[in-house]
C-alpha cells in the first residue's frame, strides 16, 4: 500500500512541494508567514481555476491555445460594459462573464467535435481571432482603474473569514470539476475518450458531446478568470493575458497530466499550479532578481516532462510484462 | 502518381496551392485597389524585410509538422542567440564573423539538446519545446534582464539591413531564395524528403521499412535550431539591438504559415509551393493592412479565420470530390 503511494507522481510532487517550502522557509521566515501564504494562494488562485479548464481539454488529447485571449476578451468586454453601463449590477456583469466565455468556449468545440478540426489548429486561430477583437472593441485603448467602480475592484478582494473571492471560486471551481471527473458518468467518459478514442466509440460514447464539453467548460471557467483578472488588475487592455495560455499548459504538464490524453488527476494539476505559484513566490522571498523566473519555470517543465515519459515507460514495461506472464 | 494520370481540370482547380494562389492574387488586387502604394516593387521589395527572418524558420517547420512533430521553442531560441551575440559584442568587442558563429552554434546546439530529450528520452515534442519555450527566452532575461544590448559593429548591420550589390534586392531575401530551393529540393526530390513523408503518415511502418526515424527527427530539430539561429543573426542586424522580449509570439505565427500553406497537422503531407505563397500572402497582406492603417492585432482575426478555412476547405473539396467520383462510377 504505502509501496503503490510512493510511487504515484502526485506524491513526488508533493515532497518535492514541501521541501521547496521547507528549504526558502528556513532562508527566509517570513516565506513561511500567514500574509505570505495568503498571497501566494491569491496569485495562484487565477491560474488554477483556468489550469481545471485546460486539465479536461487535456484529457481528451486536445489542446486549448485560446486561454489568454479568451481571458483578454471576456475581460475587455465586461470592463467596457461596465464603463459604459455602470447601473448594471454587479452579478449581471459576473453571468454576462461567465456567458461569453462559454460562447468563446462552445466556438472552439464545435469547430473541434462538428467540423472535427484538431484542437491545436482551432485554438490557434481562434487565439488570434479572440486577441484580434480585444483590440477591436476597445479600439486599442486600456480601461484602467478610474473607470472602474469599487464595487468592480472589490469583486476579487472581497470574501469571508479571510479568504477572498477569488480563492473562493478558484477552490469551487477546483471541487465540482474535480469531483465531476472523477465520480460522474460524463467524467469518466472524458477520461475514456482521451485514453482510446476508437475504443470508447465502440462502448457507445456519444463523442460529439464528450469532445464538445471540455472546451465549453474551460469557455465558461476562463471567461469568469477574465473578469476576476480586469477586476484584480484594475486594468483592462488588449495584451491582458498575453502567454498565458501557455503557463497554464505548463501548469497541467507539471501536475502530470499526460499531453496525449487520458490520464492526469485533479490534485496533480493543484499541485502543479502551487508549485509554479510558489516558485514564483519564492524567488522574490530569497531576492534572487525575478528574471530568473522564467527560466526556472523552463527547468520546472522540462523536468517534469522527462519525469512523466520516464514513469508511463516504467508503467508501459509493466503491462507488458504482466501481458505476457 | 498524379502526374502520370492526366487530370481532369476541376481537380487541379481544387488544390490547395492553386486555391492559395488565387486567394494571393484575391489579396494583391484588393491591397493595391485600397492603396495606391502597395504595387510599388520597390514598396514590395523592402517590406520583405519583414518576414524574411520568419520565412528562414518556415521551412524547417514544415519538415518538423510533416514529420508528425512540432517546436514551440524556436522564438526562444532566437531570444538566447541573440542574448549570445549581445553579450559577446558588449564585453569581448568580437567582430561580424564571430557574432555570426555565436548565433549559429548558439542555435544548432539549442535545437540539437530539443532533439536529443525528444530522441532519447522518448518525451513527445510538444512537451520539450513547450520547456524550451520558456528556458530558452528564460536564460535570455536572466541574462539580460530589462538591459538593451546596442553596440553592435557597423559592419554587422549589412545582413540584415543590406541590398546585394546596387540593386534593390535585400540580402535577407537571396538567402531566403537559396534556402526555399534547397528545402523544395530536400523534400520533393531526395530520400530524405520522402522519408519525412513516410515517417509522417506512420512511423511505426516507416521504422519497420528500416528508416532510421529518430536520427531524422533529431536531424530536422537540430536543423531548426540551426535556422533559428541564422533568423537570429538576421533580426538581431536588422533592429541593431537585442532584448529578451525579442521576436515574442513569433512561434504561433510560424506554425500558422506552414499550416496555411497546406501542410496537415497531423504530419504526412504538404509541399513547399504551397508554403512559400503562404509566406508571401500573409507577408504581404500584413504590409498591405499596415498601408491603410489597420494595426497588426487585428490582422489575427483575418489569420484566424483563414487558418480555419485553410483546414477545412481541402476536407469538404475532398467529400465533395469523392462524391463526384461516386457518381461518375454509378453512370
Amino acid at each position: 500500500m504505502l509501496e503503490k503511494v510512493v510511487k504515484k507522481r502526485e506524491f513526488i510532487l508533493l515532497v518535492s512541494l514541501v521541501s521547496l517550502i521547507v528549504i526558502v522557509g528556513l532562508r527566509s521566515p517570513r516565506f513561511l508567514s500567514i500574509g505570505n501564504f495568503r498571497d501566494i494562494m491569491d496569485d495562484t488562485a487565477l491560474l488554477a481555476m483556468v489550469a481545471i479548464g485546460q486539465f479536461m481539454v487535456i484529457l481528451i488529447a486536445g489542446i486549448d491555445l485560446s486561454v489568454g485571449a479568451g481571458v483578454a476578451l471576456t475581460g475587455m468586454s465586461v470592463a467596457l460594459l461596465h464603463q459604459y453601463y455602470p447601473g448594471i449590477p454587479i452579478f449581471v456583469i459576473v453571468l454576462l462573464s461567465i456567458l461569453i466565455g462559454f460562447l468563446l468556449g462552445s466556438f472552439n468545440g464545435i469547430l473541434v467535435s462538428l467540423l472535427r478540426i484538431p484542437p491545436i489548429i482551432v485554438t490557434l486561430a481562434t487565439m488570434g481571432i479572440y486577441r484580434g477583437f480585444v483590440a477591436l472593441i476597445s479600439g486599442g485603448r486600456w480601461v484602467s482603474a478610474h473607470e472602474m467602480s469599487d464595487a468592480f475592484r472589490n469583486l476579487p478582494r472581497g470574501g469571508f473569514l479571510g479568504v477572498s473571492n477569488l480563492l473562493l471560486v478558484a477552490i469551487l471551481c477546483v471541487i465540482i470539476f474535480g469531483i465531476f471527473l472523477k465520480y460522474t458518468r460524463t467524467g469518466r467518459e472524458i477520461y475514456a475518450v482521451g485514453g482510446n478514442e476508437i475504443a470508447s466509440r465502440y462502448v457507445g460514447i456519444n463523442l460529439k458531446k464528450i469532445k464538445y464539453l471540455p472546451f465549453m467548460i474551460a469557455g465558461s471557467i476562463y471567461g469568469l478568470a477574465g473578469l476576476l483578472w480586469v477586476a484584480r488588475y484594475a486594468s483592462a487592455q488588449s495584451d491582458t493575458a498575453m502567454g498565458f495560455e501557455l503557463v497554464v499548459i505548463a501548469a497541467c504538464v507539471v501536475g502530470g497530466v499526460s499531453i496525449f490524453g487520458g490520464s492526469g488527476t485533479t490534485l496533480g494539476v493543484v499541485l502543479g499550479v502551487l508549485f509554479l505559484g510558489i516558485i514564483n513566490n519564492a524567488l522574490t522571498q530569497v531576492k534572487v532578481s525575478p528574471f530568473w523566473q522564467m527560466a526556472l519555470q523552463g527547468l520546472i517543465i522540462l523536468v517534469a516532462v522527462i519525469v512523466n515519459t520516464v514513469m508511463e515507460k516504467r508503467t508501459q514495461k509493466l503491462v507488458t510484462k504482466r501481458r505476457n506472464l | 502518381m498524379n502526374s502520370t494520370r492526366k487530370m481532369p481540370i476541376w481537380r487541379i482547380l481544387m488544390q490547395w496551392e492553386v486555391i492559395l494562389f488565387f486567394m494571393f492574387v484575391a489579396m494583391i488586387v484588393v491591397n493595391s485597389s485600397l492603396s495606391p502604394y502597395f504595387l510599388d516593387s520597390n514598396n514590395i521589395l523592402r517590406t520583405t524585410f519583414n518576414f524574411m527572418e520568419k520565412a528562414i524558420i518556415v521551412l524547417p517547420m514544415m519538415f518538423i509538422i510533416i514529420c508528425g512533430d512540432i517546436d514551440i521553442s524556436v522564438a526562444g531560441i532566437i531570444a538566447l542567440a541573440s542574448s549570445f551575440m549581445g553579450l559577446a559584442s558588449q564585453h569581448l568587442g568580437v567582430g561580424t564573423p564571430a557574432l555570426i558563429f555565436i548565433g549559429l552554434l548558439t542555435g544548432l546546439s539549442v535545437g540539437a539538446l530539443n532533439g536529443l530529450i525528444i530522441t532519447k528520452i522518448g518525451v513527445p515534442a510538444i512537451a520539450v519545446t513547450l520547456a524550451g519555450f520558456f528556458l530558452f527566452r528564460g536564460i535570455a532575461y536572466a541574462m539580460l534582464g530589462d538591459m538593451a544590448v546596442t553596440t553592435y559593429p557597423e559592419s554587422f548591420a549589412y545582413l540584415g539591413q543590406g541590398y546585394i550589390g546596387n540593386t534593390r534586392v535585400p540580402f535577407e531575401l537571396v538567402v531566403f531564395i537559396i534556402l526555399a530551393i534547397i528545402f523544395g529540393i530536400v523534400l520533393h526530390k531526395t530520400t530524405y524528403g520522402l522519408n519525412l513523408f513516410a515517417i509522417g503518415n506512420n512511423s511505426t511502418a516507416a521504422r519497420f521499412f528500416g528508416i532510421n526515424v529518430n536520427r531524422i527527427r533529431f536531424f530536422n530539430f537540430a536543423l531548426i535550431g540551426l535556422l533559428s539561429g541564422l533568423a537570429s543573426v538576421l533580426l538581431t542586424s536588422r533592429i541593431g539591438s537585442t532584448r529578451p522580449n525579442i521576436a515574442s509570439g513569433w512561434e504561433l505565427e510560424i506554425i500558422v504559415i506552414v499550416v496555411l500553406g497546406g501542410v496537415s497537422i497531423f504530419g504526412g503531407a504538404g509541399n513547399i509551393l504551397g508554403v512559400v505563397i503562404s509566406i508571401f500572402m500573409v507577408g504581404l497582406a500584413r504590409f498591405g493592412m499596415g498601408l491603410i492603417n489597420v494595426p497588426g492585432i487585428v490582422m489575427n482575426i483575418v489569420m484566424g479565420f483563414l487558418l480555419l478555412i485553410a483546414v477545412l476547405l481541402p476536407g469538404s473539396l475532398r467529400q465533395l470530390q469523392s462524391k463526384i467520383l461516386t457518381k461518375q462510377q454509378q453512370r
